[in-house]
C-alpha cells in the first residue's frame, strides 16, 4: 500500500472551500490532516474518508481523496464494508460524537470488536452542532441547551472507557489545537495495523465553547493535560504532580514531592486492558487533570485479513469454486 | 392378498408431526426419490415458528407437503391425498388440509390419553366419528420401530427416534417410490455413526416391509414419471437457487460477491447457504444489525464488488434510509427481501406478498428504484442474474422479492448451461486525462462506476444532492429537479431492456386476464388450467419486475374486458395497476401466511368471469 512518492499537502487538498462556523476547531484538525497524510506513503487514490452526519461529515469533501459521506450513525458499518472488501485501501472514518456514540453507537462497537482495519478520529464537542446546539452524549450532566432548558439528566459516556470496552486495539486521546500532539497521535493511529479510534477533544466555539478550555488553554492546559508516553512514568504538571497506586489497587493524582517513585505508574499501552480503563476513568470529562495520548495498543488480525484469510483457506482446499459442479453436485437426473 | 396398483396422474401426500419428529427430513427424502422417479413435483414445508415448543402441542406441529404427478405440477397441492399424523396434534393442525375421503395414516402407539390431551381433543378423534369419512390406517409406528431397531443395540430413544424412516418407508411403499437413494443417503449421513445409521436403515426397511406384508393396504398407487424436456435435473428451493443465482451473477461479472446480512427468519438461508461457498470468493458477513448489513454492502458495492443484502420485512424497514443513499449515490447493490407475514414481527415463518408497496415507496423523497419479483423456487436463479445485470448497467440499486414459500418450496430443476450464461460487462470508469465527472451519465443515463484504488478518480459522493455531472453538492433548486427527473427517467427507462409481459392467451380472445407477481405464478396457472379444461376462455399474464414494468404492461392490462389480480396481501398491484393505467382492475386476495390455494382461484376467475 506505501510508496515511496514524493506527496505534498497540496495533493489531499480538494477543491472544495471548507465550510465551518470561523473558529471551529474542525479547521485545524483537517489541516493537521491534510499536511500529515502525504508522510503515510499512501496515494489519495488508495485513501477513503468515510464520515456520518454532523458537522464533521463535511470532512470527506475536503480531502482529495476518495470519500463517501453516508447517513447517520453508519459511518463505521460503510467502512468496514469498503475495508473488508479491499484490504488494501487506507480508510479512515470521521465521525462526531452524536454520530458515533449516539445514532451510530452499535457500529462504533462492533467495528472495534471486529478490528475492522479503520481510522476512525472522533471529533467531541460535547454538543450537538449541525442540529444548532442540543446536549449529546457525552455532555456533562446538567447540561442545559434548547432540548434540556432545565439541564441533562443523563450520564455521559466516556468515549475512551467505551472504546476499550469494545476491545478496541489501538485507543487514543488528543486535542484539536496541540498540532503537534494531534499529528503525532494520528501517526500512530496511520501504523496501526487494526481498528484505531482517537478522540479529538473538539472545541465548537458557537454552541459550547470553552468546553476543553481546562486542557487547551495556553495557561491552564499544562497544568491539566497528564501526557501518556508508553514506558514512562505518568508525571504532569511540570513534574510537579504524578498518577500513583493507592490503596485497593485504585489509581490517583499525587505531589511527586509526597510520593514513592516506586508507585509512580509506569504507561505501558500493551498490557491488560484494565490500566488504560483505570486512567480513562482518572478523570470526568474534562474538569480536572484528563490523559491524553495513547492509551492502549495491541496487536491482533484485522477482520479483513481473516475474512480474505478464510477464503485463501477454502480455495487451497476445494478449488476454485466452479459454478457447474456447484449446480450438478447433489442428486441430479437425466431425461 | 396380493396388493393391486392403481394409477394416478397426481397425489399429495402430508407427512406431519411433533418438531423434533424429524418431518421435514423425511419430507425432503421423500421429495428426493420422487424427483429421481422423474415425477414432476412441488413441495412445501411448514414449521412452527418456536424452535422447540412443548412437544405434543398443537404449536409445536411441523410438516411438510408434497405434491407430484405424471403431468405439470404449479403448486404444492391444495389439499393432502394422505396424510401421515405422528401424533394426535398434528391430525388435530392439519385434518383441515386433508381432501375429503382422503387417507389417514396416524401412529397408534402416540394416541394414548396424555397425548390426546396435549392436544387438546376431549375425546379420541379415532372413535368418536370425527374422522368419518376418511380411510384412517392406525400404525403402531414406534413399537414396530423398536422391535425392528432392537437387533442394532440402540438405546430406547434412539430407536424411538427412528420411527419418522419406518413412516417414510411405508409411504415409499404406498406410493412405489425407490429405496435406494434414501439408502445410499443414510449411508452418507450417517456413515461416522454406524449404530444410528443401522437403527434408521432397519426402520426404513420395517415401513416399506410393513406396507408389502401386512393386508392393511389393499393396493398401492403408481404415479409414472412426468413428461420432461431433455435436460439434466435436480430438485432446488428457492434459497439455494437464489443464493447460486447471486454466485452466477458473480461469475458472470467477475465482481467478488459481497453478501451482508443479519440473521433473520426466512432470510437466514441465503445467509447460510452463501457461506458455505467461500472458495468461490464469496465475502459474507453477519452483520450487527439490519442496517449496518445494508451499509457494509454499500461501502463493498463503492469499492466495486457484487454487494447484495438480504432481509425480511423488519429488515426493510430498518434497511429503508441505507437504500434511499443508494438511490442517491446510484451504485450497484441487490437487496433481497424474503417476504414473511404480517406488520412488525408478524408471523415469521408464514409467507405474505406484503411488501411490494414497501419496495415501492417506503423511503422518503423521490427515491424510485427497479424491483424485481421470483415466481418460482428455481426461477430465483434467473432473477437474481436478472437483478445483477440491471444494477451493474444501471448503477442502481435493486430490490429483489422473494418469500418465505418461494424460498422453503422446492421444485425439479433443468439446469441451465452455465457456459451459456451471458457476461455482465462492470465497466469501470478509467482515467483519461480529463477531468473527472462522477454524475456524468451514458446513453442509459448511467453515472461513472469509479472505484477506489484507480487513480485520477478521486471523487467524493454522499447523502447530500449532487450536481448533475459534476456531483458537487448543491442546494440549487433547479438542480435538485433535474436530479430528481434524472433518477427517475434512469429507473424508468430500464423498461426498454425487458423483455415484453407475455400472456398466456391460446385463443387470443379471452375475455379475462388473470394478472400475478411472485409466488402466486404456480397456484394461477393450475386454476387458469382447470378453467380452461371446462371450457372457459381466461388469459394469464406474470409481472417479473415491478419496476419498471414491461413496456407493453398498459397495453396488456387495456386489451381485456376484465382484469383479474390475485395477490397474498390486500391488493398492492392492484392499486398501482389502477392508478398507472386506469383500469377497472379487481382484486382477490388471501393474507392467512399460506400459498394462495388453486380451488379459492377457481371460485375467484368463475366469479370475475360472471360478475
Amino acid at each position: 500500500m506505501a510508496d515511496t512518492l514524493e506527496r505534498t499537502k497540496k495533493d489531499f487538498t480538494s477543491d472544495q472551500e471548507p465550510r465551518w462556523c470561523p473558529g471551529c476547531g474542525d479547521y485545524a484538525i483537517l489541516a493537521a490532516v491534510q499536511s500529515f497524510m502525504p508522510e503515510l506513503g499512501v496515494a489519495p487514490e488508495n485513501t477513503v474518508f468515510i464520515s456520518g452526519i454532523g458537522c464533521s461529515g463535511r470532512f470527506t469533501y475536503y480531502m482529495d481523496t476518495y470519500g463517501f459521506h453516508g447517513i447517520h450513525g453508519r459511518a463505521p458499518a460503510l467502512a468496514t464494508g469498503v475495508a473488508t472488501a479491499n484490504p488494501d485501501l487506507a480508510v479512515w472514518v470521521v465521525t462526531g460524537d452524536g454520530d458515533a456514540l449516539s445514532i451510530g453507537g452499535n457500529h462504533l462497537i462492533h467495528a472495534l470488536r471486529r478490528n475492522v482495519n479503520l481510522k476512525i478520529l472522533m471529533f467531541n464537542n460535547q454538543i450537538y452542532g449541525l442540529t444548532k446546539g442540543q446536549y449529546s452524549p457525552t455532555s456533562e450532566v446538567g447540561k442545559v441547551t434548547k432540548s434540556t432548558p432545565f439541564g441533562s439528566v443523563d450520564r455521559p459516556f466516556d468515549p475512551v472507557a467505551l472504546a476499550l470496552g469494545a476491545a478496541a486495539t489501538f485507543v487514543a486521546r488528543t486535542i484539536d489545537n496541540d498540532r503537534k500532539h494531534l499529528t503525532e497521535v494520528l501517526r500512530q493511529a496511520a501504523e496501526h495495523p487494526g481498528a484505531a479510534f482517537v478522540e479529538i477533544y473538539q472545541n465548537c466555539n458557537v454552541f459550547n465553547d470553552g468546553a476543553f478550555d481546562l486542557l487547551r488553554d495556553k495557561t491552564d492546559g499544562p497544568h491539566n493535560q497528564i501526557r501518556l508516553v508508553h514506558g514512562e512514568p505518568i508525571v504532569f504538571d511540570g513534574g510537579t504532580r504524578c498518577v500513583r497506586l493507592a490503596a485497593n489497587g485504585r489509581l490517583e493524582i499525587a505531589d511527586v514531592s509526597d510520593t514513592d517513585p516506586a508507585q509512580i505508574i509506569t504507561h505501558d499501552v500493551h498490557g491488560p486492558p484494565s490500566l488504560a480503563f483505570t486512567l480513562a476513568h482518572l478523570s470526568q470529562g474534562p474538569t480536572e487533570p484528563t490523559c491524553i495520548g495513547v492509551f492502549r495498543e495491541v496487536q491482533r488480525a484485522t477482520y479483513g485479513e481473516a475474512v480474505h484469510d478464510q477464503i485463501a483457506r477454502a480455495r487451497e482446499r476445494s478449488g476454485d469454486g466452479d459454478l457447474e459442479a456447484l449446480l450438478t453436485g447433489g442428486d441430479t437426473w437425466t431425461v | 392378498m396380493s396388493t393391486t396398483v392403481e394409477e394416478r396422474e397426481r397425489v399429495v401426500v402430508r407427512f406431519a408431526g411433533d418438531s423434533g419428529d424429524g418431518m421435514q427430513l423425511t419430507g425432503d427424502r421423500f421429495t428426493n426419490a420422487t424427483a429421481l422417479l422423474g415425477n414432476d413435483l412441488a413441495t412445501l414445508p411448514d414449521f412452527p415458528a418456536e424452535i422447540r415448543a412443548p412437544a405434543g402441542t398443537v404449536h409445536g406441529v411441523s410438516a411438510f407437503q408434497i405434491q407430484f404427478a405424471s403431468t405439470d405440477v404449479t403448486t404444492p397441492g391444495d389439499h393432502a391425498d394422505v396424510l401421515v399424523a405422528m401424533n394426535p396434534a398434528a391430525l388435530k393442525a392439519d385434518l383441515a388440509t386433508v381432501a375429503r375421503g382422503g387417507t389417514l395414516i396416524l401412529n397408534e402407539d402416540a394416541f394414548q390419553q396424555r397425548n390426546l390431551d396435549k392436544a387438546g381433543y376431549d375425546a379420541d378423534p379415532r372413535t368418536d366419528g370425527s374422522l368419518d369419512g376418511y380411510q384412517v390406517y392406525s400404525v403402531p409406528m414406534t413399537s414396530i420401530t423398536v422391535r425392528a431397531v432392537e437387533p442394532v443395540g440402540v438405546g430406547k430413544k434412539e430407536a424411538e427416534r427412528a420411527k419418522n424412516m419406518f413412516a417414510l418407508g411405508l409411504v415409499s411403499w404406498m406410493y412405489d417410490r425407490p429405496t435406494a437413494p434414501t439408502l445410499e443417503w443414510l449411508e452418507r449421513k450417517f456413515g461416522s455413526k454406524p449404530e444410528i445409521m443401522d437403527a434408521n436403515v432397519a426402520a426404513f426397511n420395517a415401513g416399506y416391509n410393513f406396507g408389502e406384508t401386512t393386508e392393511l393396504f389393499a393396493h398401492r398407487v403408481e404415479v409414472k414419471a412426468a413428461p420432461a424436456e431433455p435436460g439434466t435435473y435436480r430438485n432446488v428451493a428457492g434459497a439455494q437457487s437464489l443464493a447460486w443465482g447471486l454466485i452466477a451473477a458473480s461469475r458472470a461479472s467477475g465482481l467478488p460477491l459481497f453478501y451482508a446480512s443479519y440473521p433473520i427468519t426466512p432470510a437466514s438461508d441465503l445467509l447460510h447457504e452463501l457461506s458455505r461457498h467461500k472458495h468461490f470468493g464469496v465475502i459474507t458477513v453477519q452483520a450487527e444489525d439490519e442496517i449496518a448489513a445494508a451499509n457494509m454492502a454499500l461501502g463493498a458495492a463503492f469499492t466495486g464488488q457484487l454487494a447484495v443484502t438480504g432481509t425480511s420485512g423488519p429488515g426493510l424497514d430498518l434497511k429503508a434510509e441505507t437504500i434511499g443513499l443508494a438511490v442517491i449515490t446510484e451504485l450497484p447493490m441487490l437487496i433481497v427481501d424474503v417476504q414473511r407475514a404480517g406488520p412488525s414481527t408478524g408471523m415469521p415463518t408464514k409467507t405474505e406478498q406484503g411488501d411490494l408497496l414497501a419496495a415501492m415507496f417506503g423511503r422518503h423523497g423521490e427515491s424510485p428504484i427497479p424491483i424485481v419479483a421470483a415466481s418460482s423456487p428455481a426461477g430465483c436463479f434467473e432473477v437474481a442474474l436478472d437483478a445483477a445485470r440491471v444494477a451493474i448497467r444501471y448503477r442502481t440499486p435493486v430490490i429483489v422479492l422473494s418469500d418465505s414459500f418461494l424460498q422453503n418450496s422446492s421444485e425439479p430443476w433443468r439446469l441451465p448451461d452455465v457456459s451459456a450464461i451471458e457476461g455482465i460487462e462492470p465497466h469501470f470508469a478509467e482515467p483519461n486525462g480529463a477531468a473527472f465527472h462522477p454524475y456524468a451519465r451514458n446513453e442509459d443515463g448511467a453515472r461513472p462506476w469509479a472505484v477506489p484504488g484507480t487513480p485520477g478518480l478521486q471523487h467524493r459522493i454522499g447523502g447530500l444532492e449532487r450536481e448533475d455531472v459534476t456531483g458537487a453538492i448543491s442546494y440549487d433548486a433547479e438542480n435538485h429537479e433535474r436530479m430528481t427527473d434524472l433518477r427517475r427517467e434512469k429507473v424508468a427507462g430500464i423498461a426498454a431492456s425487458l423483455p415484453p409481459l407475455e400472456v398466456d392467451d391460446p385463443t387470443g380472445d379471452a375475455d379475462l386476464l388473470v394478472l400475478g407477481w411472485g409466488s402466486t405464478a404456480g397456484s394461477i396457472r393450475a386454476a387458469i388450467r382447470r378453467a380452461r379444461d371446462g371450457g372457459e376462455k381466461v388469459a394469464h399474464a406474470h409481472l417479473r419486475w415491478l419496476n419498471p414494468m414491461p413496456v407493453n404492461t398498459g397495453d396488456v392490462v387495456r386489451r381485456y374486458r376484465r382484469v383479474l389480480i390475485p395477490e397474498i396481501n390486500e391488493g398492492q398491484l392492484a392499486l398501482l395497476i389502477r392508478a398507472r393505467f386506469l383500469v377497472d382492475a379487481r382484486s382477490f386476495t388471501r393474507v392467512q401466511g399460506r400459498p394462495m390455494w388453486a380451488d379459492e382461484l377457481d371460485d375467484a376467475i368463475e366469479e370475475a368471469l360472471r360478475g
